[in-house]
């Protein structure tokens, strides 16, 4: 067996066409219709009380003041919560967490839910949650890492990262001529998708109907079928549309799943959208991280030892430690690498997947360390870099299955300029006497992919319907996902009509970890090809079709024709072969999912390389990424357009993890007293005025039968320790706390 | 939220006669609307301006003083440019708080009276004097950031959020009342409250009494050719003011004729001090001598547990303000108004 898979040079028309995303207008007129914008008729409102405390107990609450309250319906406590059937610790489905859902009156953290309030008018409900004034006996809480005292990582699996040792560590820091130790803090970040997390849900017998936005159809399905003791089959979910994820809607959050039970127990369908507020609580977050960094390098610059230690938070009740030092592991030619992680358990919500999750922090501090050895070390940063490029994936010695790095680094400095930079920090001045810095960091994210199944039919008219329960979280895939399906069929994007959103279809995996548009195509991509080889056999079979007798011929469908592979004469029209056949629709399925010996024969990753310029006010402190560069390769990009997107979201993410983003918890309450977006910063658009994505090519031949690798979480990699090293370079001062701020540059 | 009545007044008569004890003023809801979600504000009447005649108008008094009715629109100041030309640092300010959208809502009267931004006042489960006198201040000891560096009291050490207050101090602003004893005015240095032993009164507004119109008087558009707004913050737009200054210059043969320089995010009020305004008189601009007047503004400043940084950014915020006034207002509004990343100053006016 070859150990490359067959890949066609083109896919056809639509793949790598910088196709407008064929959902924009509904959305920017509104037409799009998210969960929170369904309201059945004899709708109920559910409001939740959160905590006030993140340590205690709830010692009593106004009941009467809130059912007394016009409008209001019932109140759900932990007193009189109807049963729920499976148990809220339950983890059996993946990706699951512990939630909270009223099963005791103990307080685990700040905005958890301790009581719902339904009622027939939003306001009403709200009103009710109020009056319930919650009393607790406190508990000193503990919100901070400096809180409460590490230990080691409980159990393997879903954010319970491993130790890992390459090498010998300790002769690689005794064979470094030059070292760093430092210390890193990242800060407590909170998913803030522009559609809070809502639900509509409503039951028919044992049967659950459900408006929710979620990242994986299955999964969710899954969930809830098992806390309310039903078959998977029995939830249905209609979502077209997420107002964004970033890996906090994957799996049945707390709040989501008291609507549903409450639905139950009222026996009418019930709506609950979380607030801005409660989104900083029970629906994930970025855990804070303290990170140290002991690097070696020889006198060459090459580096003898990574060695990276992580403490990050998770809570008290469940498991999810950032698992940032994995980051350094796969990147750098060093002669010995270590990654170890410790946790620090909360009284906070437990943390969860966040866009790039492990290595956005771990970079961060990476990229930082990096640019501090090569500082000592007299090297230019990106001349360090390359001197410690990996041509085979550190510690394990895979092959990479492409990287295309190099042209990255190459290609980004170049048009960023990066040859002029002076290396002496605190040395440029821009016309008006900014103080003016370049910095750069490497990007690396995993292209893993899920399992996800799709299925095709085209019919005697010349068009197809292709379907999968994929979600568009917003990055493009009912555009990107249908040019894929367009090109395996051979059709144009127009003759196409792919279905996705909905539970009943099939199943579409996960968008998530960048792996979504390389499973749920792939799974496209192999239903259009079932399509096609049923199509060959039909018509080689047919006397009457200039393809007859070319049984044993492969075929390729394109320009809604199919060829004999080869053979440019002989075709015959993909309509024609099914009228010829009697007309019927012509349905092929397909799956998209690797092998477990492909997986394991190569290391697959997408790289990039990021360069910043910032401006410092030298007297008052105030900074500006003026510029970013990015340049990233990531196998074949089905939409460049799309892609380009989704790199910038990721960068300017970078920008808001390294500039702005920051919950900051009151340590007396252990809540959190910025969760707004007055108070809690991401950038706007005069804080990105420079943004560049160069997409490098670059051709994968085991990646996936489509080559593509993924761009949904890389552009924040590698960007926040690049703005830190810009910021070093402009000021000389070296920060070491994200994210940076007017008070780091002052005094 | 707790359910209110609502009313909505024609006249400023009919609105004063809605009032009672419960009730608000409702301007564009920016700020009290937010505040009633959070359970923070909790009125029993709510009395919409929006329909109440002849407070939408700028007009030009015949001594040159420029009136503002309270319902004219943070927007629509801005974009009136015969106002921005004889105030520039007042559009300046204006146009460097908030974002488009909540500058189209809100009104001149409404940011006059907009709350403040504590996150303690904001945080209904939080203690705060400024809310329930007595109750204690849960701001000191907390997540730090936007409290006061001068003028706080052991009750209460928030600040006044607003940008276009600053200006609008420097410029002797008059604030125009009418309430149940009849019509007021009041000075802009008078206007908000330092909290002393009663935080919970923040303006001199008295119970009952309504904004009808602010007023420039006659000789503020003297400083129109050397008056700037600097505001350093945490975001490049849409953030609110670390530390900021409004700075206006009467410029004669080179010389400083009269100088105005007030600081935002600094104290429960704009901050003035007349010494510092004083030292320039006469003088010709430079950086030395503007760092002599931002020192004795901000004399006395607090650095509490750790604002030792943010009394010298201050300072040399003031400085700042006051060197950029001392080039020349811009001929035309920056595109980042206010910002520290402000293309470098190009044509100037009255050069
Ligand atoms: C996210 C966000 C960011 C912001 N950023 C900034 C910023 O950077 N800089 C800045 O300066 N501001 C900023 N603001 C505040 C904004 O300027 C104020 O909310 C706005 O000016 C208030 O005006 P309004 O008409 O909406 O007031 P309202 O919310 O209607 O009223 C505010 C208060 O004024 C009272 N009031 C209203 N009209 C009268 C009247 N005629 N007489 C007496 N009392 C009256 C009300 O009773 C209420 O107490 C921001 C606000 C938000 C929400
Ligand atoms: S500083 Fe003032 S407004 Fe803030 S909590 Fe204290 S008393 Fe309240």
């Amino acid at each position: 067996m070859p150990d490359t898979l067959a890949q066609p040079m083109r896919f056809g028309s639509s793949s790598g066409q910088p196709v407008t995303r064929r959902d924009g207008i509904a959305k920017v007129t509104g037409d799009a219709d998210y969960a929170a914008d369904h309201s059945p008729s004899g709708m109920l409102h559910a409001v939740y009380a959160p905590a006030a405390i993140a340590r205690g107990r709830v010692t009593a609450m106004n009941t009467v003041a809130a059912e007394a309250h016009p409008g209001v319906v019932r109140v759900i406590t932990p007193a009189n919560r109807p049963a729920l059937q499976g148990d809220p610790a339950d983890k059996s489905v993946m990706f699951t967490f512990r939630i909270e859902v009223l099963q005791d009156d103990t307080v685990r953290y700040a905005g958890q839910p301790v009581a719902l309030v339904l009622a027939e008018t939003l306001e009403a409900a709200t009103e009710g949650a109020r009056l319930l004034d919650p009393q607790y006996a406190v508990e000193v809480p503990r919100v901070t890492l400096a809180d409460a005292e590490s230990e080691p990582v409980a159990g393997q699996g879903f954010g319970q990262p491993a130790d890992t040792t390459h090498g010998d560590v300790d002769a690689g820091h005794a064979a470094a001529a030059r070292s760093v130790d430092v210390t890193y803090t990242t800060a407590a970040q909170y998913h803030n998708a522009m559609e809070p997390h809502a639900i509509v849900a409503q039951w028919e017998g044992d049967h659950l109907s459900l408006d929710v936005p979620t990242q994986a159809f299955a999964l969710s399905c899954a969930g809830y079928a098992r806390y309310f003791g039903i078959p998977a089959e029995n939830v249905t979910i209609r979502c077209p549309y997420l107002g964004g994820g970033f890996g906090s809607k994957a799996i049945p959050a707390g709040p989501l799943v008291l609507a549903v039970l409450a639905a139950r127990d009222v026996g009418r369908p019930v709506k609950l959208a979380l607030t801005r507020k409660q989104m900083f609580g029970p629906v994930g977050h970025r855990g804070a991280t303290e990170q140290r960094l002991r690097i070696g390098a020889d006198g060459e610059g090459r580096l003898s030892v990574i060695d990276h230690d992580n403490v990050a938070e998770t809570s008290t009740f469940d498991d999810f430690v950032e698992p940032a030092a994995n980051a350094s592991q796969g990147l750098y030619a060093a002669g010995a690498l270590r990654s170890r992680h410790r946790a620090v358990r909360l009284d906070v919500g437990t943390p969860g997947p966040m866009r790039a999750p492990g290595e956005a922090s771990g970079s961060a501090a990476l990229e930082c360390a990096m640019d501090e050895l090569a500082e000592a070390s007299g090297i230019d940063p990106l001349e360090f870099r390359l001197r410690n490029y990996a041509e085979t994936e550190p510690g394990t010695g895979r092959p990479y299955s492409s990287k295309a790095l190099r042209d990255c680094y190459l290609q980004g400095a170049e048009r960023f300029g990066w040859s002029g930079r002076p290396s002496a920090p605190g040395t440029m001045r821009d016309a008006s006497g900014l103080l003016t810095g370049w910095g750069m960091g490497t990007a690396l994210f995993p292209a893993p992919m899920f399992a996800a199944q799709a299925r095709a039919t085209l019919k005697a008219d010349g068009t197809a319907l292709v379907e999968t329960s994929a979600a568009d979280m917003g990055q493009g895939a009912w555009t990107a996902l249908a040019q894929i399906a367009a090109d395996s069929l051979g059709l144009p994007l127009d003759a196409v009509e792919f279905r996705a959103g909905h539970s009943s279809l099939p199943d579409g995996g996960v968008a998530g970890g960048s792996g979504h548009t390389a499973t749920a195509g792939g799974a496209l991509h192999a239903a259009g090809l079932d399509v096609v080889r049923q199509l060959g056999e039909i018509a080689a079979a047919d006397p009457e079709s200039p393809l007859h007798g070319a049984g044993n011929a492969q075929f390729v469908a394109r320009d809604g024709r199919l060829f004999v592979e080869g053979d440019e004469g002989r075709s015959d029209a993909l309509a024609d072969i099914l009228v010829r056949a009697g007309g019927a629709p012509l349905t092929g399925t397909g799956r998209g999912a690797r092998a477990p010996e492909a997986a394991a024969a190569h290391a697959m990753y997408s790289h990039g390389a990021v360069f910043a310029e910032v401006k410092v006010d030298p007297d008052l402190g105030q900074i500006r990424v003026s510029r970013l560069v990015g340049a990233f390769a990531a196998g074949r990009i089905i939409n460049p357009k799309l892609a380009e997107s989704q790199l910038f979201g990721g960068m300017i993410w970078g920008v808001s993890f390294a500039l702005h983003e920051e919950a900051k918890f009151d340590r007396r309450t252990g809540r959190i007293m910025n969760a707004d977006f007055a108070g809690y910063h991401v950038p706007v658009n005069a804080d990105v005025p420079g943004l560049e994505v160069i997409m490098v090519h670059e051709d994968d031949p085991h990646v996936n039968p489509l080559g593509v690798k993924g761009v949904g979480e890389i552009g924040i990699v590698g960007t926040v320790g690049a703005i830190g090293n810009a910021i070093r370079h402009a000021t000389g001062r070296r920060v070491r706390r994200f994210p940076i701020r007017i008070e780091g540059m002052l005094g | 939220m707790k359910s209110f009545d609502f009313v909505q007044p024609r006249t400023v008569a009919e609105a004063l006669a809605a009032w009672g004890p419960g009730a608000v003023w409702l301007g564009g809801g920016t700020s009290l609307i937010d505040l009633m979600k959070l359970g923070v504000a909790q009125p029993d009447v709510v009395i919409d301006l929006g329909r109440v005649a002849g407070m939408r108008s700028v007009d030009v008094q015949g001594d040159g003083a420029v009136r503002i009715g309270a319902l004219v629109s943070n927007a629509d100041l801005t974009r009136d440019a015969a106002f921005a030309a004889r105030f520039p640092m007042v559009a300046e300010a204006l146009l460097s708080g908030a974002s488009g959208q909540l500058r189209n809502a809100a009104t001149v009267a409404g940011n006059l009276m907009q709350h403040t931004r504590c996150a303690y006042f904001q945080d209904a489960g939080a203690a705060c004097n400024r809310r329930d006198p007595g109750a204690g201040c849960d701001a000191q000891g907390g997540v730090g950031g936007g409290v006061a560096v001068l003028g706080a009291s052991p009750a209460c050490i928030a600040v006044n959020p607003s940008d276009f207050c600053v200006p609008l101090a420097a410029l002797d602003a008059v604030v125009e009342v009418q309430g149940p004893e009849g019509g007021r005015e009041i000075a802009m240095a008078d206007f908000h409250l330092l909290p002393g032993d009663t935080p919970d009164r923040v303006t001199a507004l008295a119970p009952g009494e309504l904004i009808v119109a602010l007023r420039l008087p006659a000789g503020a558009d003297g400083f129109a050719g050397h008056s700037r707004y600097l505001k350093v913050r945490d975001r490049t737009s849409f953030a609110f003011a670390t530390a900021s200054a409004a700075a206006g210059l009467r410029m004669e043969h080179g010389r400083i004729a009269e100088a105005r320089l007030a600081l935002g995010a600094v104290a429960a009020k704009p901050w003035r001090v007349a010494e510092a305004e004083a030292v320039l008189i006469g003088q010709t601009p430079d950086a030395d001598l503007f760092d002599r007047a931002a020192t004795i503004a901000m004399a006395g400043a607090e650095p509490g547990d750790d604002l030792a940084w943010k009394i010298d950014l201050a300072r040399k915020t003031a400085v700042r303000a006051l060197c950029l006034a001392a080039a020349g207002t811009p001929a035309r509004m920056p595109a980042l108004p206010a910002s520290v990343f402000a293309e470098p100053a190009g044509e100037k006016v009255h050069a």
